[in-house]
């Protein structure tokens, strides 16, 4: 072996020792995190935070409370997403128009979180002149949006053009077409994408600290401030006390708990179709 | 009928995408337009001071540390997250075993998933705290901020840059290898000019995130207006500074936040822009 050979497989070997490394040491960050979420958080869960409410040391309309943020939310942001995600590969598909719509879904998706919250105080907050739950929803709902655009557009580009042809072939309408072929043949993907985007959303607590704000006690009422366990965990955390700090716990083990139980059901559904 | 109507009602859907974005800018325009006629562009954004006036009456504000705080942060966070998250990806497509890399994976991907909050309290109660130790200063700093955002977007980067990896045609690979080459220089010389677009990409998008993330840094930056002189000393980031004295703050001062709301949303914009323009523009 002459010296040059040598130096390449002993720069090889750096490198891949170097990666490796680099690997383990991110896994160890992660994997750091993950076990304090799971010993403080276990640690800190009782029967009785799930029938309290915050004002009572509780959980339980926080939880309430930020489910049905995020499920208003997807009732607002998927119907508009998915049509909008239709629009642009059923009808706009490479159209300047599109192509134009499809960039900038791409942007909005990147947008702060927070500046999407300060942007809904400004239409939704400060002219009704107070905090309430439908602003939280709008805020979540713009930004569910832009994932919902995004994954419906390319799911639906994986349905087969003949699908599309034999259809129009029957005499069915392009509104038939999409609505009773594409979407039924897409309709795995499509469900994947919105659950994801829930996903996402349903642990974001920036765009909530000044549209739906916070409520210590249980309610419905969207009209007003709106219980919230992500804001609740911002507080809580930074109070000084212990039984404070350990709500802030048990609720972030619970709220990691749903984000990752939906992610790994999506997987499940993905994977089960992928066998078929 | 029916036909046309939905198509119409889809039309307007893509068409709502332009106007919530235009609707952003002219809303944060539209509050912040006092702000901007008292401080002006420039003046704003080199003023250190955030000062409000007597009786909640006018004031003084700048921009400067909360921008450079930003700015700041989220260099620290690609700094550290780059080299680490190219290391997993390289590792999860070119050094594990097949065994390891199912696992490995989806626990990446898994962790790119955690909502950014829950980063954000590690660090206060134990990262910080043990940052302090080795480095003084304070527990909740610039340094620990920055850190903090690193690790948030390390499993996206790498989750991103692995699926660009693999997209690499084993038939480059292997002809690299017949030819003698070895692995680093396949990576090098093969891999990262093929998957290049995509890795860019991957770091882009992190970026994007790193910008504009605020609960992972509002825990851990400390949030006062002061320029840090050591990277372990506490400032303030745009976001962190919406985050905690928003619900607070009086007419000109509100102004001053919509302002500064505004500038994130300019810099994050103008970023995701020219990235995409520059390395993303032949995907589909």
């Amino acid at each position: 072996m002459n010296a040059t050979q040598r130096r390449r497989l002993l720069l090889n070997r750096a490198i891949l020792i170097l990666s490796t490394v680099a690997a383990v040491i991110g896994l160890v960050f992660l994997f750091w995190i993950l076990t304090t979420l799971l010993i403080k958080g276990l640690d800190s869960i009782h029967w009785r935070i799930f029938t309290h409410d915050l004002v009572e040391k509780g959980l339980r309309n926080l939880i309430v409370g930020q489910m049905i943020l995020a499920g208003v939310a997807s009732l607002i942001g998927v119907p508009l997403g998915l049509l909008a995600g239709i629009y642009l590969r059923e009808y706009g598909l490479n159209s300047a128009f599109a192509r134009f719509i499809r960039n900038l879904s791409d942007v909005m998706m990147s947008a702060p979180s927070i500046v999407i919250g300060v942007f809904i105080y400004g239409i939704l907050v400060a002219p009704v002149g107070g905090f309430n739950g439908w602003a939280g929803s709008v805020a979540l709902a713009i930004m569910m949006i832009p994932i919902v655009v995004s994954t419906t557009d390319s799911m639906l580009s994986l349905v087969p053009q003949e699908l599309r042809e034999a259809g129009i072939a029957l005499g069915a309408s392009k509104a038939q077409v999409i609505l009773t072929i594409v979407l039924k043949a897409a309709k795995i993907g499509l469900v994947t994408g919105i659950l994801l985007a829930f996903a996402r959303v349903v642990g974001e607590t920036a765009p909530l600290l000044f549209t739906s704000a916070n409520n210590d006690y249980f309610t419905l009422n969207m009209n007003q401030q709106f219980p919230s366990l992500t804001v609740s965990i911002y507080q809580l955390a930074t109070f000084p006390d212990k039984p404070s700090q350990d709500l802030a716990w048990a609720g972030s083990v619970i709220l990691t708990a749903l984000v990752l139980l939906i992610n790994l059901t999506t997987r499940y559904i993905f994977r089960k179709r992928k066998s078929k | 009928m029916f036909n046309r109507l939905f198509r119409l009602s889809s039309y307007t859907a893509a068409l709502l995408v332009l106007v919530i974005l235009a609707g952003i800018f002219g809303v944060l325009y539209y509050y912040a337009r006092d702000a901007i006629h008292d401080f002006g562009f420039w003046h704003f954004i080199t003023t250190s001071t955030w000062e409000v006036g007597e009786d909640d009456e006018g004031g003084v504000f700048g921009g400067l540390i909360p921008i450079l705080g930003t700015l700041f942060s989220t260099g620290i966070a690609m700094l550290f997250a780059v080299p680490i998250a190219m290391g997993i990806a390289v590792f999860l497509t070119e050094i594990a075993t097949e065994k390891l890399k199912a696992p490995v994976g989806i626990a990446i991907e898994l962790l790119a998933a955690i909502p950014s909050i829950i980063y954000g309290m590690w660090g206060l109660f134990y990262f910080g705290p043990m940052l302090q130790r080795l480095f003084g200063g304070q527990s909740n700093s610039l340094l620990t901020a920055g850190l903090v955002l690193g690790i948030m977007v390390i499993p996206f980067m790498a989750a991103i840059s692995r699926d660009a990896i693999n997209t690499t045609p084993a038939v480059l690979k292997e002809s690299a290898y017949a030819m003698g080459a070895t692995r680093f220089e396949v990576v090098k010389d093969v891999i990262f000019p093929y998957a290049k677009r995509g890795i860019i990409g991957s770091m882009v998008l992190s970026l994007g995130r790193a910008l504009g993330e605020t609960m992972a840094v509002a825990f851990v930056i400390g949030g006062v207006f002061r320029f840090p002189h050591s990277l372990t000393q506490p400032t303030i980031s745009i976001p962190v500074l919406l985050a905690n004295n928003f619900a607070e703050a009086g007419d000109l001062e509100l102004s001053a936040m919509f302002y500064m709301a505004l500038i994130l949303f300019g810099i994050s914009f103008i970023t995701i822009t020219i990235a995409k323009f520059f390395f993303l523009k032949d995907q589909k």
